[in-house]
C-alpha cells in the first residue's frame, strides 16, 4: 500500500514506555450462560460460541447461543415479569436502578478492562468515556422512574411491555445501557441481546442487575448473533424493539415487524460531514478531525467521516493532518498509551481492507502514516483519501473504520448542498470562529447531533439519533424516554 | 325560475395550481340515486410524483419562514373557510352529511386550524430542551421539520379528518401530498381553493383524488418522502405501507380514529410526530 514518509520526521521525535493496564483484578469465567427469568442458564440446544480478543486472536470465554427456544424463555419471563415491575411505584424502579449506577461505578476498571479486552478499543476510551457513560445513563434515567408525568404534560406514560433490544459491538457495556435504563425506568421489562463479537461485559452487567435485587425477568440477557437477534424481532409476544446497527439490518427490522403492532426505534448507520471553514481555529479543528474519525478506531456510526475542508486553507489543513497521524499510536489496547486499538473483529478488518482497495482503484489518493502493528491481531492504520468526490463508494457509504474521506469547497451553500447529499443524516461536525457562520450551518445541517467546534461528545441527558435513513428515535435526555411509553 | 346550475370541475392541487391528471383518467361520485355528482380526477403515480417534486422545492422556504408567519398563514385559511362555510356545508350534505351534522364538521375544521395556528410560535418551546451536560458545552434540542410527508386521509369526515392531519404537520415545517376521501373527495379540493387564497405558498399543501389501492404502494415507497401518515383501519394497508416505508427508513404515523371531532384529536403532540430533534453542542471554556 503506498505510504508517505516526509513526515517521519515528527513520528522519530519521541518515543513511549509502554504503559499496560493491569488485568490481575479482573474476573472473567471460562464459560458464560443466558442470563433469563433471574438465574444464568445453559442454553437449550447446548452450544456455545467463542469470543476473542481482537488484539491476539487468542479465546477469552465460551459463550452461549441462545436458540429460539431461549429466545422464547427469555421473553415468557420478560412477560410474566411485566405486571409487577410496570406496577411497582416509580420510586421503588428508581431505586433499583441508582444501585445498578452505582454497582457499575464500584467496578469502573474491571469493566473498562474487559471491554478493552474483548472489544479492542484503547483502555484511555474505556476507562474515560464508555464506562462512566454507562453509568450516568443509569444514574440519570433512575431519577426520571418516579416523574414521568412531567416529562409528558397532559399525558399518561403507561410502558409498553416486553422491550427486545439488540445493541452493536462498538460500545458494548454504554449501548446496553443507552437501551436498558430508559426502558426499566419507564416500567418495561426486557430481553437484550449484545453483539456475538462483544458479549462479555453485558454478562458481566448481568451480574451486577442480579446482584441489585431488581425482581427476576425484568432484566433478561440472551448472546448470540444474527438468527438470536431475528428470533428477538419475529417473536409475537414482544411490544417493542429497540436496534442499533447498520442501516441494511435496521430496514430488514422495519419490514420485519410490518402489520404487526411492534413499536419501533432505529439507530442506524451514518456518514457524518466534518466542516473545516478557513476562519476556524486551525490547530484545534486538526484535532477535532483526528477525534471525529479515529476515535474508537473509527467504529462509531456517528463518525466524521467525510471532511470537507475550505479550499483556502486545504493544503494547510492536510499538512498538519498528516503530521498528526504520524503520532498516532496504534496498538494494544491496553496500553494507556494507545490512542487507536484493534479492530473488533477480522470479518470488519476485512471490509475496512476492502472499502480502502475500493477507495484506491476509484482514483483516491491514499496516505497512511507508518505503523508498527503487532503481530498478532486486527489493525488498520489510519488513513486518508485525498482527490475523492460525492460519487465515491468511499463518500457515499459507512465504513465503519479508521478511513476518512477528504474533499475541498469554496462556498457556503456548497458544503451545505454536499454534507446534506448522503441518505445518512445522524451526525455533522462544523468549526469555525464566527457564531453566525455556526448556527446558520447548524441549523442547515440534516443531522440529529451537531457539534460546533468539538466532536464526538456524548452525555446521557443529550438525546442522540439520526434523520432519514440513520433511523428514527432519541436516545439520551428527556427524549429518550418517549421512545418507551404509550399514551391510552 | 328554471336556472341551469353551473357545476364545478373538480380538478388536482400541486404547485399551486390545478391541474387536470395527467394520465386523463376519472371516476364518478354519484348520488344514491345514481345520478351524476362529479367526475374527479383519477390521480396516476405520475401526478403523485409531480407533487413530491413540488413539495421538496417548497420545504426548505416553508420551513424558514418565521413561526408568527407559518402561524398568521394557517389563521388565514380558518379565515377564509369561515367566509365559505355555506359552500362547504352544501357540499358535505351533498356527500350524504346531514345538515346539522355537516355544520359541525366545517365548525370543528376552522376551529382547529385556529389552534394550530395559535400553536407555530409555541410548540418549540414545549418540545425543545436545553440540556445539563456533565462536560463544559453548551448543548440544546430543538425540532426540525421531517420534510415531505405523504398523508392518506380519514375515508370519513372528509373535511374535519383533512384538515386534521394537514394543519399539525404544516404548522411544523413540513410539505405535504395529500390523499383525499376517497368516496368523498368534494371538499378536499374546494379546501384546496381555500389554501390557494390563503398566502399558503405552492407546493406546502398538495392533494390528490384518486384510488387508495394504487396510490398507497406509491406513497408508501418513494425516496424522497420522509415519512407517511396513513388514517385508517385497514390491515393490509397498514402492513403495505410499513414495508415499503423500511426502503428509506421513513417514519410511519397511523391513526385508526373514527370520530375526530373529540377534542383528543388536536394537540402539540400531533405536531411533535412529523418532527426530528436534533441536538448541538458547543464548547463553553475558552
Amino acid at each position: 500500500m503506498a505510504k508517505n514518509n516526509n513526515n517521519n520526521i515528527f513520528k522519530a521525535s519521541w518515543t513511549y514506555d509502554e504503559a499496560p493496564e493491569s488485568i490481575d483484578h479482573i474476573q472473567i469465567k471460562e464459560q458464560y450462560d443466558l442470563y433469563i427469568d433471574g438465574k444464568f442458564t445453559k442454553p437449550i440446544k447446548g452450544k456455545y460460541f467463542d469470543t476473542i480478543n481482537p488484539s491476539n486472536g487468542e479465546k477469552i470465554a465460551n459463550i452461549a447461543e441462545a436458540s429460539s427456544e431461549d429466545v422464547d424463555k427469555a421473553v415468557k419471563a420478560a412477560r410474566k415479569a411485566f405486571k409487577g415491575w410496570a406496577a411497582l411505584s416509580g420510586k421503588e424502579r428508581g431505586k433499583y436502578i441508582f444501585r445498578i449506577a452505582r454497582l457499575i461505578q464500584e467496578r469502573a476498571r474491571e469493566f473498562a478492562v474487559i471491554e478493552s479486552l474483548d472489544g479492542g478499543k484503547p483502555i484511555r476510551e474505556s476507562r474515560d468515556i464508555d464506562i462512566p457513560l454507562a453509568a450516568n445513563h443509569f444514574f440519570y434515567y433512575a431519577g426520571w422512574a418516579d416523574k414521568l408525568e412531567y416529562a409528558f404534560p397532559n399525558r399518561d406514560p403507561k410502558p409498553l411491555g416486553v422491550v427486545g433490544q439488540i445493541i452493536p459491538w462498538n460500545f458494548p457495556l454504554l449501548m446496553a445501557a443507552w437501551k436498558l435504563a430508559p426502558a426499566l425506568a419507564t416500567g418495561n421489562t426486557v430481553v437484550l441481546k449484545p453483539a456475538e463479537t462483544t458479549s462479555l461485559t453485558a454478562l458481566k452487567l448481568a451480574e451486577i442487575i442480579h446482584e441489585s435485587g431488581i425482581p427476576k425477568g425484568v432484566v433478561n440477557i440472551v448472546t448470540g448473533a444474527g438468527e438470536t437477534g431475528a428470533s428477538i424481532v419475529n417473536h409475537s409476544d414482544v411490544n417493542k424493539i429497540a436496534f442499533t446497527g447498520s442501516t441494511g439490518v435496521g430496514k430488514y427490522i422495519q419490514k420485519a415487524t410490518a402489520g404487526t403492532n411492534k413499536k419501533l426505534t432505529l439507530e442506524l448507520g451514518g456518514k457524518g460531514a466534518n466542516i473545516i471553514f478557513e476562519d476556524a481555529s486551525i490547530d484545534q479543528a486538526v484535532e477535532g478531525i483526528v477525534n471525529a474519525i479515529f476515535f474508537n478506531q473509527g467504529h462509531v456510526c456517528c463518525a466524521g467521516s467525510r471532511l470537507f475542508i475550505q479550499e483556502s486553507v486545504a493544503d494547510l489543513v492536510i499538512e498538519k493532518l498528516k503530521r498528526r497521524m504520524e503520532t498516532l499510536i496504534v496498538g494494544n489496547p491496553l496500553d494507556k498509551n494507545t490512542d487507536i486499538g484493534a479492530i473488533n473483529s477480522k470479518k470488519q478488518l476485512k471490509t475496512i481492507e476492502n472499502y480502502i482497495k475500493i477507495g484506491i482503484n476509484e482514483g483516491g489518493e491514499i496516505y497512511q502514516p507508518e505503523c508498527k502493528f503487532p503481530t498478532q491481531g486486527n489493525w488498520c492504520a489510519p488513513t486518508l483519501f485525498l482527490n475523492v468526490s460525492q460519487s465515491h463508494r468511499i463518500v457515499q457509504e459507512e465504513i465503519f473504520g479508521p478511513v476518512l474521506a477528504v474533499q475541498t469547497f469554496r462556498t457556503i451553500d456548497e458544503v451545505i448542498e454536499k454534507a446534506n447529499n448522503t441518505p445518512y443524516g445522524l451526525s455533522a461536525g462544523v468549526w469555525t470562529e464566527k457564531g453566525s457562520k455556526i448556527f446558520h450551518l447548524t441549523q442547515k445541517l440534516n443531522a440529529g447531533v451537531i457539534w460546533g467546534n468539538t466532536f464526538n461528545k456524548f452525555d446521557a441527558t443529550s438525546p442522540f439519533g439520526g434523520y432519514k435513513e440513520s433511523g428514527f428515535g432519541r436516545e439520551g435526555g428527556l427524549h429518550g424516554l418517549k421512545p418507551y411509553v404509550k399514551f391510552e | 325560475m328554471s336556472r341551469l346550475d353551473i357545476n364545478k370541475t373538480y380538478k388536482l392541487y400541486i404547485g399551486g395550481k390545478f391541474p387536470r391528471t395527467e394520465s386523463g383518467r376519472y371516476y364518478t361520485i354519484n348520488n344514491s340515486d345514481g345520478s351524476l355528482i362529479a367526475n374527479m380526477c383519477l390521480a396516476s403515480r405520475k401526478d403523485f410524483r409531480n407533487a413530491v417534486v413540488v413539495a421538496r422545492k417548497a420545504q426548505n422556504a416553508w420551513a424558514n419562514a418565521s413561526a408568527l408567519n407559518k402561524g398568521q398563514i394557517l389563521y388565514r385559511i380558518a379565515e377564509i373557510l369561515e367566509g365559505r362555510k355555506e359552500q362547504f356545508i352544501t357540499e358535505l350534505i351533498v356527500q350524504g352529511e346531514t345538515k346539522k351534522a355537516a355544520q359541525k364538521e366545517v365548525e370543528a375544521a376552522i376551529d382547529r386550524l385556529v389552534y394550530y395556528a395559535g400553536w407555530s410560535d409555541k410548540y418549540p418551546q414545549f418540545f425543545s430542551a436545553v440540556n445539563p451536560v456533565s462536560s463544559s458545552h453548551f448543548n440544546f434540542s430543538t425540532l426540525e421539520p421531517v420534510g415531505v410527508v405523504s398523508i392518506i386521509t380519514p375515508e370519513e369526515q372528509s373535511l374535519l379528518g383533512l384538515v386534521s392531519v394537514i394543519a399539525p404537520a404544516i404548522v411544523g415545517g413540513n410539505t405535504v401530498v395529500v390523499l383525499a376521501s376517497e368516496s368523498k373527495p368534494l371538499t378536499a379540493i374546494s379546501f384546496a381553493e381555500v389554501l390557494n387564497s390563503s398566502d399558503v405558498p405552492g407546493g406546502v399543501v398538495n392533494i390528490l383524488t384518486g384510488n387508495k389501492t394504487e396510490l398507497i404502494s406509491h406513497m408508501a415507497s418513494h425516496m424522497d418522502v420522509n415519512a407517511i401518515v396513513y388514517c385508517g383501519k385497514d390491515e393490509n394497508a397498514l402492513k403495505e405501507i410499513s414495508e415499503l416505508a423500511s426502503n428509506n427508513v421513513k417514519r410511519t404515523i397511523f391513526y385508526k380514529k373514527s370520530d375526530w371531532e373529540n377534542n383528543l384529536c388536536e394537540s402539540p403532540y400531533f405536531i411533535e410526530k412529523t418532527q426530528e430533534v436534533k441536538t448541538t453542542w458547543h464548547p463553553t471554556e475558552i
